[in-house]
């Protein structure tokens, strides 16, 4: 819990998705918490025409020192959080080495070539096998049906992020991250909330 | 209370690159602030326009970015500071404005943002507005980290009062949409009173008259304020140098390439022998700046985000150097060793520097990128630019796409600029055939239907949006009336500006803060114009595709469509289903159909999905928004469609 050391400095995180699945707000999220406890950040986003099921993309640099760049270098990866797998596997070509951790949500969002039956989706073994391939260590969960358990689809970028905590690759102080919530909703929903952050992280202990 | 309003002088908030462009200039007191939506500039408009339903200020969305700029010269004649944003094709549209504004001076700090968009990320076009600042004779500044977006944008109202002329302020998309935390400063109470004080003698530049005449004397006057600001820029903070007394090789940036340098510098550890130069005061360029850092190095390598407007602005300062300085080896696009076009980036510039200091530069080991590269292009499928399931444009180019088809005339659309540019890709059935700046869909057609005077035989058609309307459309449909074209346009009006984030237009009943505003009537203006105008729900297929065929029958004039239906965005809609939508698995065969996969592989709604177990199509739950346009589409009536109660 908050133990103020980074693994490595900048910490290069890439947060990545479908357009509307909420990885901006996640990345925010990430970013305000690890703000409010003294890193300085930097928060490079790409949304071009993600609005229609593009792919998105989130540049996290978390660090003692300020003014990294919003872009990271091609290969500088050091953990992807992923809400839809195959993104998982478009980062990791990019800025993915061998050192890279890889925590991706299982619920598949299928591109518009693949639900018209023009190109093929791999299977959940076959992602997990790939992403395996090219990382280091790769966590898997369906963030998204946990998040139906809890109620709606929305809970899924809290999960991650506890999920992600639960990794223990940075120091995300879940007091802190109440604390991040209770500025943006209401109690009842910070509750709600706090409850998947903390069920995303008991999800991926080993 | 608006959350850019709080927050004391000293406290550090992670914040967006255009929320710190906001903060700047309300701790630079602003009050008059105008613009148009355009990605990645939209954000500093709205986020004002929430700002002023706590504090005095004035902001609007302005029909076009021609009049936005005129607005806000208004506000900093009347003796107020004013603040314009835009993305960089919008300094087009305001630039015969700025061209006047920039000759007759200001009053009240006036400060015109453009933020760009390199690599075209979310435009259609790649163009660099900094040589304005050169031709219009106007500073340029262009902050290079995310304090800077507030400082710079802050000292740029006191620069522009100190000039009394506008001044131009660059950001980019990766400093505009990234985030990073920033100290915040002190807001100052709000609220000058405005007065347009022009009574006094006809040239005196606080009290008479703000004209541009007479024409050289004002010119004169103009580029004396060009040399007051290149004084200024000498000493400026904002200009800033890291790295050793005499680099090796010393980089000259600006913008966001500032931090990818910093970043290339330190992957490659070159910090003992590369010095960065950071320029933010970059037109007109303090000589006396470059020269003293020219001198410390023989190896210059340029990095920028567009055009090599620096590096061609630096080269002269060096040439005219040569003699007392010698020949300084100046790098950057022109030589070749970054592309002519695209964005910026890390990666580019530490390979730059690689083979310019001789060193191997592999992030990660090849079988690695190998390896990964492999796995993702065999099983990551591309995400590919499309409408959303219940966007009205998919059923308007259905219909015109149909309708000109049956027609065989070989009839066209000329498209204009929004979500519904993207009619002239599959998502669109590739209706769309031409493609270009705001409003010239129709302004091609007033000239295509004029070309049936002298043999012409296709059907002219043009789209254009209910905001594109209003921004420059409307000339241009004058223009087709007086000059007797024979044309048709189709206004797809969604009710809002959807491609930017649904902000609003004169055509609807709101302004800037969420108020209601008058709203003016699209068929109306049209037949005022002297068009011939229907108006059909695009959702009902059978009577749009029968009007737009009446259109095309009727040979003479020019004919307006109004296609209404409100976009999946809009407040109106969203959330709400039209239609329960079901397939009969009694009438969808599938593959034996004969259709050929028709709603799938051709209409291509998300909401539609190819069940591969079934084998039939099925409806994706969770995407679709109930529009019942499939329903009309399915040639076999497999498709069912309920009304929701």
């Amino acid at each position: 819990m908050g133990d103020m050391k980074l693994t490595r400095d900048p910490y290069n995180l890439v947060v990545t998705g479908v357009g509307g699945q909420g990885t901006v707000l996640a990345s925010r999220f990430i970013g305000e918490t690890l703000s409010a406890q003294g890193f300085h950040l930097v928060i490079g986003d790409t949304f071009g025409a993600a609005q229609r099921g593009g792919s998105v993309m989130s540049h996290l640099r978390i660090s003692r020192e300020e003014g990294w760049s919003p872009l990271m270098g091609k290969g500088q990866a050091d953990m992807v959080v992923s809400f839809e797998p195959i993104e998982a596997l478009r980062v990791l070509s990019d800025y993915g080495n061998p050192r890279t951790k890889v925590l991706s949500n299982t619920r598949p969002l299928y591109p518009s070539s693949v639900m018209a039956g023009q190109a093929r989706y791999p299977s959940r073994q076959e992602i997990k096998k790939y992403i395996g391939e090219i990382s280091a260590i790769a966590k898997f969960f369906d963030a998204t049906g946990e998040a139906m358990k809890l109620g709606s689809p929305v809970f899924a970028n809290t999960l991650m992020i506890g999920a992600l905590s639960g990794m223990n690759v940075l120091p995300i102080d879940s007091d802190v991250f109440r604390q991040v919530l209770s500025g943006k909703m209401s109690e009842q929903k910070v509750e709600l909330n706090m409850t998947a952050f903390e069920i995303g992280a008991a999800l991926v202990a080993d | 209370m608006f959350s850019l309003l709080t927050g004391k002088s000293g406290e550090r908030r992670l914040m967006m690159g255009n929320e710190a462009i906001v903060r700047g200039a309300l701790e630079a007191g602003v009050q008059v602030v105008s613009g148009y939506p355009g990605t990645p500039a939209s954000e500093i408009i709205h986020d004002l326009a929430q700002t002023s339903k706590d504090r005095e200020m004035y902001v609007e969305w302005s029909t076009n970015e021609k009049v936005a700029l005129e607005v806000a010269a208004a506000g900093s004649f009347a003796g107020l500071r004013a603040l314009c944003a835009m993305k960089q094709v919008g300094i087009n549209v305001a630039s015969d404005f700025l061209l006047h504004l920039a000759e007759s001076g200001t009053r009240g700090g006036c400060v015109l943002v453009s933020c760009d968009d390199p690599g075209a990320i979310a435009s259609d076009n790649e163009m660099d507005p900094r040589y304005y600042a050169k031709f219009i004779e106007i500073p340029l500044l262009e902050p290079g980290s995310f304090q800077e977006l507030k400082e710079i944008t802050k000292w740029a109202f006191e620069l522009s009062e100190e000039i009394r002329n506008v001044v131009l302020l660059r950001s980019v998309s990766r400093l505009s949409h990234a985030s990073a935390d920033i100290v915040l400063g002190d807001i100052p109470e709000a609220g000058l009173r405005p007065h347009f004080k022009c009574d006094g003698a006809f040239i005196d530049p606080m009290a008479g008259a703000v004209t541009t005449y007479p024409v050289v004397y004002k010119h004169q006057l103009q580029q004396g304020k060009m040399k007051q600001a290149a004084e200024i820029f000498e000493n400026s903070p904002f200009n800033t140098y890291v790295g050793p007394v005499q680099p090796e090789l010393l980089i000259i940036t600006s913008s966001a390439c500032n931090l990818y340098a910093r970043e290339a510098v330190r992957m490659l550890n070159l910090q003992q022998s590369v010095g960065i130069l950071k320029m933010a005061t970059v037109w007109p360029l303090p000589n006396c700046l470059i020269e003293k850092h020219l001198r410390t190095t023989e190896q210059v390598l340029i990095i920028e985000e567009g055009l090599p407007f620096m590096e061609e602005n630096i080269k002269v300062v060096a040439m005219n150097l040569v003699h007392d300085i010698g020949v300084k080896k100046i790098m950057g696009r022109h030589d070749g060793t970054f592309p002519a076009v695209d964005g910026q980036n890390p990666d580019l510039i530490a390979k730059a520097m690689a083979k310019i200091f001789d060193l191997l530069y592999q992030p990660v080991a090849e079988d690695y990128v190998a390896l990964s590269t492999q796995i993702a292009t065999e099983n990551a499928p591309v995400r590919e630019l499309g409408l959303c399931p219940g966007c009205p444009h998919r059923a308007s180019f259905f219909s015109l796409n149909r309708v000109l088809k049956q027609d065989n005339r070989e009839g066209f659309v000329c498209g204009d600029i929004g979500c519904y540019t993207l009619g002239a890709l599959p998502a669109g059935f590739n209706a769309v055939k031409t493609a270009h700046s705001m409003g010239s869909g129709t302004g091609l057609a007033s000239g295509f239907g004029s070309l049936k005077k002298f043999g012409l035989k296709q059907p002219v058609v043009s789209v254009c949006g209910d905001s594109t309307f209003f921004h420059t459309v409307m000339p241009a449909l004058v223009n087709a009336v007086h000059q007797d074209s024979d044309m048709t346009l189709v206004v797809l009006d969604n009710s809002g500006t959807a491609m930017t984030g649904f902000q609003p237009h004169p055509g609807i009943a709101m302004d800037a803060q969420g108020n209601p505003a008058p709203k003016l009537d699209i068929p109306i203006i049209c037949e005022a114009i002297g068009a011939k105008v229907s108006i059909c729900d695009t959702f009902d297929m059978e009577t749009t595709q029968r009007t737009l065929q009446a259109q095309l029958d009727d040979p003479v004039g020019v004919k307006v469509v109004v296609l209404r239906q409100p976009c999946v965005m809009s407040p109106e809609k969203k959330g709400k289903k039209l239609y329960e939508i079901t397939i009969d698995e009694e009438i969808c065969r599938g593959e034996n159909c004969g259709c050929n996969r028709f709603c799938t592989r051709v209409f291509k709604c998300p909401g539609l999905v190819w069940d591969g177990e079934k084998k039939m199509t099925g409806i994706n739950e969770a995407l679709c928004n109930g529009c019942g346009v499939c329903a009309s589409v399915c040639p076999s009536g497999a498709i069912q469609r309920k009304e929701v109660a």
